[in-house]
């Protein structure tokens, strides 16, 4: 009688404790995890005038929230990959000497398809469609 | 009677410290030719509370904030008066607290301290030393410049490949997807709040052990008749030697921070290619140039992967020294923790060299 009412009041303080430690840990851990902020989806964008664009370099635009490197090749055509390279999220840059996409951070290399070709990368660069409508350049989302 | 004897006394009858002086007076600090290493410690210490003291000063003029953060570290530089020394001496003292404590940690690796009784001294040291590195890491992103802006990119993205848990950490790391303004208020909140916080509770359990079990001596030392032990009272003996070294290394400290002051660079841009020489902290270093020499792959798994998990492994191992320390006998020629001992340093000092060359 004795040993089981002891029992009970073990068990039931055990499990207010418990109760008691979950809604503390509770909402501390999720008002640690950042609230999703809603924000406009981007679909496409405006890079600027075609003919302004030298050949043989590249730029940052921003894509809503994410870089996106657009590229005017030697011949003149334009190409736009994700700027944020699948390694370690460093932002790569188009080197004119090499006429390849470079990550300055660990010496990856990308070539003008955007597939990494060098260096620690593990994968390709996210392309983006191009197109150039009375000498405006557009960039879209590649539907895949 | 004197003002100081008085005041002494009214504490005494309250709080009863004679037998505090008593015990550290009777302290002893043994005497042989590894007494230096009993100083690195010390030095440590001093170095952080020079951290604590001039982080203080630097609080009162930082503002944290992608808009902010640089701006003021530039105020403080060109404006506040002696803005430029403060900064420059708690971006170097920084830097020499974590090379002493590593000096610190292998000296009393090697001359075997860690062993029973000490265990708990050894983990409660090598958490000091990693709350350091913690300390550097987030200290680095606070002037939000180009170099820390991309090395906190590379450095928490690797906390990504993490199985299971990697995607929430690097969320809850960088408050968001992305290295933002959101990442550098995390950072400031821990750099200034929650590591000091656990820092020191660390150092006065550390100091209580030390000062609970006394000095070790090393083993060779240990079989020497008791009258053939040369020691030296801690206090005021030794105390006062540790207060010597100390001003010895401020003046070094205040040499460097003159004289190479610390260099701000240029502030973040968020939406720029990283530029060439992106490198971590110097204390990073070996780990980083190892993950460089990783395939991509490793059968399935992502390459970072395997050595992020290689060297968390290793870590906690190191950690765990005094319990499993392969104790030599008599006529074993190897001995096998001087050898890891050995094989660690080793590791550390010549990747970390190849990886300032590469
Ligand atoms: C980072 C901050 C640290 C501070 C402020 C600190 C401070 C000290 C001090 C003042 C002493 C007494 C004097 C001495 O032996 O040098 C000591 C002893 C000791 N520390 Fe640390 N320490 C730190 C980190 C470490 C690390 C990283 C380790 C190793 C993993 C470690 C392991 C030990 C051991 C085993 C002793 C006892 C030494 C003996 O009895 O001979 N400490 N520490
Ligand atoms: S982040 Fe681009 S190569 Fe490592």
């Amino acid at each position: 009688m004795k040993t089981s009412r002891r029992k009970f009041l073990n068990i039931a303080l055990g499990t207010s404790f418990f109760g008691w430690i979950v809604s503390v840990i509770y909402p501390i851990f999720t008002y640690l995890k950042p609230p999703k902020i809603p924000e406009a989806v981007v679909n496409s964008i405006k890079a600027g005038t075609a003919s302004d664009f030298p050949a043989n370099s590249g730029k940052i635009v921003k894509f809503g929230r994410v870089p996106v490197l657009v590229i005017k090749t030697v011949e003149g055509n334009f190409r736009a990959f994700a700027g944020t390279c699948t390694h370690l999220d460093c932002i790569v840059q188009y080197r004119d000497d090499l006429k390849q996409i470079w990550c300055a951070c660990h010496n990856g290399l990308y070539d003008l398809r955007g597939i990494n070709v060098s260096g620690p990368p593990p994968r390709p660069l996210e392309e983006f469609a191009v197109d150039v409508q009375n000498d405006e350049i557009f960039i879209t989302k590649k539907l895949s | 009677m004197k003002t100081g004897s008085k005041i002494f006394q009214w504490l005494d009858e309250r709080f009863e410290l004679t037998p505090v002086i008593e015990f550290m007076s009777k302290k002893k600090v043994p005497l042989h030719n590894h007494t230096i290493w009993y100083y690195m410690g010390g030095v440590t210490l001093f170095l952080f509370i020079v951290q604590v003291a001039t982080g203080i000063l630097l609080l009162l003029y930082y503002r944290p904030g992608s808009d902010s953060a640089y701006e003021s570290i530039r105020f403080i530089l060109t404006k506040v008066n002696f803005g430029w020394l403060i900064r420059s001496i708690h971006s170097w003292s920084a830097n020499l607290m974590i090379f002493f404590a590593f000096i610190h940690m292998f000296s009393t690796f090697f001359t075997r301290a860690y062993q029973k009784p000490r265990e708990l001294t050894w983990v409660t040291g090598f958490i000091l030393l990693v709350l350091g590195m913690a300390f550097g890491f987030s200290g680095y992103l606070l002037p939000w410049n180009e170099l820390a802006f991309f090395a906190t990119k590379v450095g928490t993205d690797i906390v990504g490949v993490i199985p299971f848990v990697g995607s929430f950490l690097l969320e809850l790391l960088r408050g968001g997807e992305d290295v933002t303004g959101a990442t550098l208020t995390r950072f400031y909140g821990i750099h200034v709040a929650v590591l000091p916080a656990i820092f020191t509770v660390l150092v006065a359990l550390h100091l209580l052990f030390v000062q609970r079990q006394g000095m070790s001596v090393p083993e060779n030392l240990k079989d020497l008749p008791e009258e053939k032990m040369r020691e030296m009272p801690f206090f005021p003996h030794f105390f006062l030697r540790d207060a010597l070294l100390w001003m010895v290394v401020l003046n070094v400290l205040l040499f460097l921070a003159v004289f190479y002051p610390w260099d701000l660079g240029f502030k973040a841009d968020t939406f720029a290619p990283a530029p060439a020489g992106i490198k971590p902290e110097w204390y990073f270093m070996f780990m980083f140039q190892t993950l460089k020499y990783l395939p991509a792959h490793i059968l399935v798994f992502e390459g970072e992967m395997i050595g992020v998990l290689a060297f968390t492994v290793a870590g906690i191992a190191w950690m765990l020294v005094p319990f499993w320390e392969v104790k030599s006998r008599k006529g074993m020629k190897k001995n096998v923790m001087m050898i890891t001992g050995v094989a660690a340093l080793t590791f550390i000092i010549v990747i970390t060299i190849i990886g300032y060359l590469s």
